[in-house]
């Protein structure tokens, strides 16, 4: 680890963590807040969902999901906040060494006394610490919605935490993925498609794998390792899949590492 | 003592040249010019040596350690101009200069001030709102801010108006007076022969010369430049001449070998002008990429 650059890193992201921190906590406070209309109307709420066509709602998750108790109900909001910090935890991966090439700054970090290892360390710390800081406003203003708008009604709290305590695996696959493509490929030239091409690429893979048939693709996506639905529904986690998301994210780390110390950085053309 | 010692360090990217079996050294002190046209692979090595880049065969020491087994200690006394400058846009000159100095582990910040002063640098703009000449020299207060022991310096000074040049090239004299060793990468001639002690000439990725500057100068080839009423050209044909050129009545050409030769054929002549001189580096190079 290198102070220098993880406090670099740190400021460099430090406006769009805080977009992205806000955006998720006033997702989730503004969604609940409507909490208590939707389970007055729960027997009509739910007649009108099976109307809706079966793949619609399994693409929501609606057939496992009931929205008139605070945990049914938050766990459909839970599936956007996932969605977003997908998309966030991509993007700073694919940005983590990208950026710098792109814009052409590695060759003064990389000319400074610090190993590859070092500058990885380093620039991986950052974006956890990133990634910590959003991942803590959705606890924040998840306890705050629950607290203010669940009217009364009661839920498990150590269901909740298991929902609340799935983000950090979440966002690591994200990052550590991103981080392995965009050490794959020459050249990242922009981040944003990159980032919404795997935030959304995993959750259509998870959404619509029932649509599709049986093919068994949405085991790959994180979406499907940490469905918020079956979380609730079940009050546990999917162990096997949930191991297969870590292992992923590990061995996307453990690639990056061992691409990045042998890269060689493009120069100026 | 050798700074630099490369033996034959070769780089292939996929299939394309980017330097093949170049072998040399660099003793402490010294201002060494790397010249050759774009593309010859100047840059090439210089990432070899800053390890940016990875070998695909052969070795570089610097320091007398291995470059790859030993890169950030060797980086802790390096200093580095690249030709292209590019910072982080939305710094401030001052915080990018200060990021740079903390990692070396020591306060720079008087020796910030003083070269910054010296190169007419204004510490509190933005990167983003300089000119490429201003942002040249950020990268070169950037470069010398923690006294490097060795300096790359990779086609300096391109941007840089006259004044500034000179003044560039003062701060590196004095540098070099200190002790600095220098590595200076060109493709202009006329400033590798100010300022360099011994050149190494790189050609399509090999090093095709290796040679003290006054030696590539003094002991090779004369310039000789003669005119004269009804002459006729052939009167030079002599073994040693190359490059042989008339025109207005004027001969001119290269020649390697005993002068004497030369004058006596021109004492035969009735000439209205006649000079001889050292030939620049310019004709030199244009030499060797025929």
């Amino acid at each position: 680890m290198n102070a220098s650059i993880f406090k670099h890193e740190v400021r460099a992201r430090l406006r769009s963590v805080a977009i992205w921190s806000l955006a998720v906590a006033a997702l989730v406070v503004v969604y609940f807040s409507f909490f208590a209309g939707f389970a007055d109307q729960a027997e009509l709420l739910n007649e009108m969902m099976a109307r809706f066509p079966p793949e619609m709602r399994a693409a929501f998750g609606l057939d496992r999901m009931d929205l008139s108790t605070v945990l049914g109900y938050y766990s459909f909001i839970f599936l956007f906040v996932q969605l977003c910090l997908a998309i966030q935890a991509s993007g700073y991966g694919f940005g983590m060494v990208s950026i710098e090439e792109a814009e052409l700054t590695a060759d003064f970090l990389l000319t400074k006394p610090v190993s590859r290892a070092q500058v990885l360390n380093s620039k991986l710390l950052a974006a956890l610490a990133g990634l910590t800081l959003t991942n803590l406003a959705v606890w924040v203003s998840s306890f705050a919605a629950l607290e203010l708008f669940r009217s009364g009604r009661e839920y498990a709290m150590g269901t909740l935490l298991l929902l609340l305590l799935s983000i950090v695996i979440f966002q690591l696959f994200f990052l550590s993925v991103g981080l392995v493509v965009s050490l794959l490929v020459k050249r990242v030239r922009s981040v944003t498609p990159y980032a919404l091409g795997l935030g959304f690429g995993a959750y259509v893979l998870s959404a619509f794998s029932g649509v599709l048939g049986d093919v068994k693709l949405e085991l790959i996506s994180p979406f499907k390792h940490l469905d918020p639905a079956a979380i609730v529904q079940n009050a546990a986690y999917d162990a096997p899949l949930v191991l297969l998301n870590v292992a992923v994210s590990l061995a996307a780390l453990a690639a990056s590492y061992w691409l990045y110390l042998r890269r060689d950085i493009p120069a100026v053309s | 003592m050798s700074i630099i010692e490369v033996s034959k360090l070769t780089k292939y990217y996929g299939k394309a040249r980017g330097i093949v079996d170049v072998s040399f050294g660099v003793e402490a002190g010294e201002i060494f010019g790397f010249i050759g046209p774009n593309g010859a692979g100047k840059s090439t090595t210089i990432r070899l040596l800053l390890s940016l880049i990875h070998p695909t065969s052969g070795s570089a020491r610097m320091f007398g350690q291995d470059v790859a087994a030993h890169g950030p200690e060797i980086r802790c006394d390096i200093g580095y101009l690249p030709s292209e400058v590019y910072y982080y846009e939305g710094m401030k000159v001052i915080d990018l200069l200060r990021y740079s100095a903390s990692f070396y582990g020591h306060d720079s910040t008087e020796r910030m001030r003083a070269l910054a002063q010296t190169m007419e640098l204004e510490l509190n703009r933005r990167i983003s709102d300089l000119s490429y000449g201003n942002k040249k020299k950020v990268g070169i207060v950037q470069g010398l801010l923690h006294s490097p022991k060795l300096l790359f310096l990779d086609e300096p000074t391109a941007g840089l108006d006259p004044l500034m040049q000179r003044k560039f090239f003062n701060l590196i004299r004095e540098e070099n007076a200190r002790g600095v060793t220098v590595f200076f990468s060109s493709h202009i001639l006329g400033e590798v022969q100010r300022l360099c002690t011994r050149v190494g000439i790189i050609r399509e990725g090999r090093i095709v010369e290796i040679s003290n500057i006054r030696a590539l100068q003094q002991n090779n080839y004369k310039k000789v430049q003669v005119a004269a009423d009804g002459l006729n050209p052939a009167a030079f044909n002599l073994p040693g001449v190359t490059n042989l050129q008339s025109e207005n009545g004027t001969v001119s050409f290269f020649f390697k070998g005993d002068i004497n030769a030369v004058l006596h054929r021109i004492s035969a002549l009735q000439v209205t002008d006649v000079s001889i001189e050292e030939p620049t580096l310019e004709e030199i190079f244009m030499h060797y990429y025929e």
